[in-house]
C-alpha cells in the first residue's frame, strides 16, 4: 500500500488541479494542513473530503458510520509538540489521557510525517515517549464541537468517513497549533501556489518535489527551513523572498544573538540551501499560469522581475488556531488565548498550550505543553516546578514572538498588490472590489458570501483583518464542517 | 436637509420593501438602520416565497406578495439567487394525503395553480426523499431567494428614486412623527416602525415576541433536491403554542447548497446554538430524506422571528400615536409578504385603496389572550 496522502499521490501522478472553484477556476492544494478546504474532492464515493488529510488507499466505503464514546481525565486536542508534551506529562502521572489529532499521524506540522514511517529525528524522543506513556492517541479525527459538561467537558470529533468519536474529560488541553497566514495576490489561486508550510507538508506527506523549480516567499523564520527542506527533497529553490526589510531583519538577528540555539538553527538552514538566492524586502506581486503556476513576478517595490517556477511556496507567518477556545468562551488577548502560569485559560479546567497562546515556536510549545499536562492532570506542584524549570524557555519564546511579530509584520505594500478583481475568499470566489463596499466582516459575508464557505473564514478572515482591519465573525459549532448525521450522533451520545 | 415625508425605521426586508413602495408612490423617504441592511432576522431567514393557506388573511397577503415578487423577478439581480423552485408539501401518510386534497381545493378555488402528486410521483420528482411517502401538493409558482441581497436591492431601488439610507443609525425612541436616534433627533411626515423583534422597544405594547429558529447549511450538492420540501405538519409546528417544535423544511439554494430547517423556541434573545433542538430538527429531516445524513454541514445559525399571538403580521396605523405606522410581526414569514406589506403601508400613508382588505393586519386589532406575553 502506498504510504502517502491522496493529494500527494495525485500530485505525483501529475495532477495538481484537484477541483474547479465555484466560478470554474482551477484549484489545488493550498495549506496541506486541513484548514483551507481547497483540496476537497470526492474520495471513496463521498464529495468534499480533503485530499491533504486522507491517506491514499486507506479509505473504505462503510455503509453505516460508527459512534464511539470515550472517557478520560485529560483530553488533549492536537498532537503536535505542545499536545504530545501535555499528553506525556498527564499520562505519565498515571492519569487517563486521550489525545486527538486531525492528521494521519501525531507530530503536528513541525514533526509531520507519514504514519508507519519513522518520525523525524527531533521528534522521535517525544513520539516514542507518547507511544509508551499510556495515552490513547486517535489520529484522523477532527474535533468539530466542544461543550462544557457535567464535571468537565465533552469533545465531539469526526473522521473523514463520518465516524464519530465523543470524549468526556474532566479537563482539556487545547494544543490546536497554528495555521499559515495567507495574503491574496493576483494569481494566488493557481494550483502550484501553496503555503510555505503547505509545500513542506505536501513533500513530507509523499509529494515528490524532485526537479521542481520552487520560489519560497512570504515572511518569517519558516521560509528558510522550508527552502532547505525542499532542496533536500530534490527541488531547485530559485529564490527565497522575504518581505521584511533588511533593517528589520538585522535588528531581529541581533536579537537572536541572545538565543544561540536559534542562531545555530538558522545557520544550519542557511547552509542547507546555500546556492539559493535570498532577498529581503522582496515579495511576490503576481503568479502567472493558466491551469497551474508557471512563473511569479517578484518586486522590491521599485523593480519587478519574473522567474519561471512550477511551485510557489508563499506564507506570511502563522495565525493561532483559537476556534475551539473561542467556542468554549476563553478570553483572548491580541488574537491569542489568554492563560495563567499553569496554562489555564479563563475557563476553569480548560488549558491551552503552544501556538494558540501566541506563536512562539517549538521550544515554548513543548514547555507550555509540559506545564499544561501536569496542571490538567491535577499535578499542580509538578506544574509549578515545571513552570519554574521551563520559565527561561518560555520567556525566551515569548520574547522571540514579540520580536517576530515586529520584524515580520506584513508591509502595507502587500495590500496594494491586491487588485480589484483579485479573489480574496477562495471558497466562494469573492473578489476584492465587492468586499471593499462593506464595513465589517459580517456585512461582507452576508452581502458577498466572503467567508461563507467550508473553511469558515479561516483563510480570508485573517486576510480581511490585514486588508481592512476587520475582526472575524463569531465562532459557532461545528467549528469545522461535519456531516448532518454526525450532528445527530454527537447529540445522541451527549 | 428638509424633513422627509416618511422615516422608515429598520432596513430588514420589510423596511426595505416599505421604502421601495413609498418611494415608488412619490414620497421622499429616509431609512434608518442600526447595523446594516438585512442584518437581523432577514439575514437568518430561508427566503422561501410561498403562498400560504392557513387563513384567508394569510392567503390574501402572501398571494398578493408572491405576485409582486413575480412581477419584479425579471429585474432581480443575480446575487439575490431568485429561483422558481416550487414548493412540495409532503404527505407522510394517508391522513396527510387527505389534507393534500383539501389544500389543493383551497388553492384552486382561489386561482393558484397546484398539482397533486402520488407517492410514486414524489419518488420521481425528489429521489432523495425516502420511498413510501403518501404524496405531496406541488405549488409550482413558489420561489426561493437570498433575503439579504433582496433587501439591499429593494433599498437600492428606493435610493434610485431619491430615498436616503442611513446605516449605523440606531433609533432609541419614536415620538409620533419624531424619531430620537443616538445621533440626534429626526422628523418626518410619518414614521414606519419596521424593526421586527425590536419593534416593541420603540413602540411599547406591540404584541411581538422573539421566536428563535435554527438553520443548517451544507456544502454544495447540486440536484440533491429541486423543490423547497416542507412536511405538511409544518403549519402545526409553526402555529403550536408549545415552547418548542421542529419540522422538516429543506431548501435547494441556487449554489447547490442545501438549507435545512426548521425549529421554533420561545427563549428570549439567546443567540447560542441549541445543539439539542438542532439535532431534533436534523433527526426530523433524516426521517424524510435519510441521505441527508452524509451531507457535510458547513455552518449553523439562529435567528429570531417576530411572532404575534394570531400568526398574522402587524401592518398599518398605530392609533395611539398619530403619524406612526407599523410594519412588523411577520414571524417566520417575512420575506414572502414584504412587498405586499410595503404596498399596504404606502397605501395607508397615501390614503389610497389597497388591492386587499388591510383590516386583518391592523396592529389595533383585538388579540385573544396574548400567548407569548
Amino acid at each position: 500500500m502506498p504510504e502517502l496522502t491522496v493529494a500527494a499521490a495525485l500530485e505525483n501522478a501529475g495532477r495538481s488541479l484537484l477541483r474547479r472553484s465555484v466560478s470554474g477556476e482551477p484549484r489545488g492544494v493550498l495549506c496541506a494542513m486541513g484548514v483551507c478546504f481547497e483540496c476537497r474532492m470526492e474520495i471513496g464515493g463521498s464529495p468534499h473530503r480533503r485530499a491533504c488529510m486522507e491517506m491514499e488507499g486507506s479509505r473504505s466505503d462503510r455503509p453505516e458510520s460508527s459512534i464511539e464514546s470515550l472517557e478520560c481525565e485529560v483530553a488533549v486536542v492536537g498532537a503536535g509538540p505542545a499536545g504530545v508534551a501535555a499528553a506525556c506529562r498527564s499520562a505519565e502521572a498515571g492519569v487517563r489521557t486521550i489525545a486527538l489529532d486531525e492528521n494521519p499521524a501525531p507530530g503536528g506540522q513541525i514533526h509531520r510525517h507519514l504514519p508507519g514511517k519513522p518520525p523525524p529525528e527531533g521528534a522521535r524522543a517525544w513520539l516514542e515517549r507518547l507511544a509508551s506513556s499510556g495515552t490513547t492517541v486517535r489520529t484522523g479525527v477532527a474535533v468539530v464541537d466542544a461543550t462544557p459538561g457535567a464535571g468537565g467537558f465533552r469533545l465531539f470529533a469526526e473522521d473523514g468517513e463520518g465516524n464519530v468519536v465523543t470524549v468526556s474529560a474532566r479537563t482539556v488541553v487545547l494544543a490546536t497549533g497554528a495555521r499559515e497566514l495567507f495574503l491574496p495576490f493576483p494569481g494566488w489561486t493557481l494550483p502550484g501556489v501553496m503555503g510555505a508550510g503547505g509545500a513542506q507538508a505536501m513533500a513530507k506527506m509523499g509529494a515528490d518535489v524532485r526537479g521542481r523549480v520552487a520560489v519560497v516567499a512570504g515572511s518569517g523564520p519558516l521560509l528558510l527551513p522550508v527552502a532547505a527542506y525542499l532542496e533536500s527533497a530534490g527541488a531547485e529553490v530559485a529564490l527565497v523572498a522575504e518581505q521584511a526589510g533588511l533593517g528589520a531583519l538585522g535588528r531581529f538577528a541581533a536579537g537572536l544573538a541572545l538565543q544561540p540555539r536559534k542562531l545555530l538553527e538558522a545557520a544550519r538552514y542557511r547552509g542547507g540551501f546555500f546556492p539559493a538566492p535570498y532577498r529581503s524586502g522582496t515579495w511576490v506581486a503576481e503568479a502567472h499560469g493558466r491551469e497551474r503556476v508557471e512563473a511569479v513576478t517578484v518586486t522590491d517595490g521599485a523593480n519587478r522581475y519574473t522567474l519561471d517556477c512550477d511551485l510557489a511556496a508563499v506564507g506570511y507567518g502563522l495565525v493561532p488556531n483559537t476556534e475551539l477556545a473561542r467556542l468554549l468562551g476563553c478570553e483572548l488577548r491580541k488574537g491569542a488565548v489568554a492563560v495563567d502560569g499553569s496554562q489555564q485559560t479563563s475557563v476553569s479546567g480548560l488549558f491551552a498550550a503552544g501556538e494558540p497562546c501566541g506563536v512562539a515556536g517549538l521550544e515554548t510549545a513543548i514547555a507550555e505543553g509540559e506545564i499544561a499536562g501536569f496542571a490538567a492532570a491535577g499535578r499542580f506542584d509538578a506544574a509549578s516546578a515545571a513552570a519554574h524549570r521551563l520559565a527561561a524557555a518560555r520567556v525566551r519564546g515569548r520574547r522571540l514572538a514579540v520580536a517576530m511579530e515586529r520584524t515580520f509584520r506584513p508591509r502595507a505594500e502587500l495590500a496594494a498588490a491586491v487588485r480589484a478583481d483579485t479573489i480574496v475568499c477562495r471558497c466562494e470566489d469573492v473578489r476584492l472590489a465587492s468586499i471593499a463596499a462593506a464595513d465589517s466582516a459580517r456585512e461582507a459575508k452576508l452581502a458577498t458570501r466572503a467567508g461563507m464557505g467550508p473553511c469558515q473564514g479561516r483563510v480570508c478572515g485573517p486576510a480581511l483583518e490585514f486588508l481592512f482591519g476587520w475582526d472575524s465573525d463569531t465562532v459557532r459549532p461545528p467549528v469545522k464542517p461535519a456531516r448532518l448525521g454526525s450532528l445527530v450522533a454527537m447529540e445522541d451520545s451527549a | 436637509m428638509p424633513a422627509p415625508d416618511v422615516l422608515v425605521v429598520g432596513a430588514g426586508i420589510v423596511g426595505a420593501a416599505c421604502a421601495d413602495a413609498l418611494s415608488a408612490g412619490g414620497l421622499s423617504v429616509e431609512v434608518l438602520e442600526s447595523r446594516f441592511a438585512g442584518a437581523g432576522a432577514t439575514a437568518a431567514a430561508m427566503g422561501h416565497l410561498v403562498v400560504m393557506d392557513d387563513s384567508e388573511a394569510q392567503f390574501a397577503l402572501t398571494s398578493l406578495s408572491r405576485r409582486l415578487w413575480v412581477e419584479m423577478a425579471p429585474e432581480i439581480p443575480r446575487d439575490c439567487e431568485d429561483e422558481e423552485t416550487g414548493t412540495l408539501w409532503i404527505a407522510a401518510d394517508e391522513e396527510e394525503r387527505a389534507h393534500v386534497r383539501r389544500k389543493a381545493a383551497f388553492y384552486r378555488e382561489r386561482g393558484v395553480s397546484v398539482d397533486e402528486l402520488s407517492g410514486e410521483d414524489v419518488e420521481r420528482a425528489e429521489p432523495s426523499l425516502r420511498p413510501g411517502l403518501a404524496g405531496a401538493l406541488r405549488v409550482p409558482g413558489d420561489r426561493v431567494l437570498y433575503p439579504v441581497n433582496a433587501a439591499r436591492w429593494l433599498l437600492a431601488r428606493a435610493a434610485a428614486r431619491g430615498a436616503v439610507r442611513r446605516e449605523g443609525v440606531e433609533a432609541v425612541a419614536i415620538f409620533g412623527r419624531r424619531v430620537e436616534t443616538r445621533q440626534g433627533s429626526l422628523e418626518a411626515g410619518a414614521v414606519v416602525n419596521a424593526c421586527g423583534v425590536a419593534a416593541p422597544l420603540l413602540t411599547p405594547g406591540l404584541p411581538i415576541a422573539p421566536r428563535k429558529g435554527h438553520l443548517v447549511i451544507t456544502d454544495r450538492y447540486p440536484g440533491f433536491c429541486r423543490h423547497q420540501l416542507v412536511e405538511l405538519g409544518y403549519l402545526k409546528s409553526a402555529h403550536t403554542p408549545a415552547p418548542e417544535s421542529v419540522a422538516f423544511n429543506l431548501q435547494p439554494r441556487a449554489t447547490g447548497q442545501m438549507l435545512l430547517g426548521s425549529s421554533r423556541e420561545f427563549v428570549g434573545l439567546d443567540a447560542s446554538i441549541n445543539r439539542r433542538i438542532r439535532a431534533k430538527m436534523v433527526r426530523r429531516a433524516l426521517e424524510y430524506a435519510p441521505a441527508l445524513a452524509g451531507l457535510s454541514a458547513i455552518r449553523t445559525w439562529v435567528g429570531f422571528r417576530p411572532a404575534t399571538p394570531d400568526n398574522l403580521p402587524l401592518i398599518g396605523a398605530w392609533d395611539p400615536t398619530p403619524g406612526l405606522f407599523i410594519a412588523a410581526g411577520h414571524e417566520g414569514l417575512g420575506i414572502t409578504p414584504a412587498p405586499a406589506t410595503g404596498r399596504l403601508v404606502a397605501d395607508a400613508i397615501l390614503r389610497l385603496p389597497s388591492p386587499i382588505d388591510s383590516a386583518p393586519y391592523s396592529p389595533m386589532r383585538a388579540f385573544a389572550a396574548a400567548a407569548h406575553a
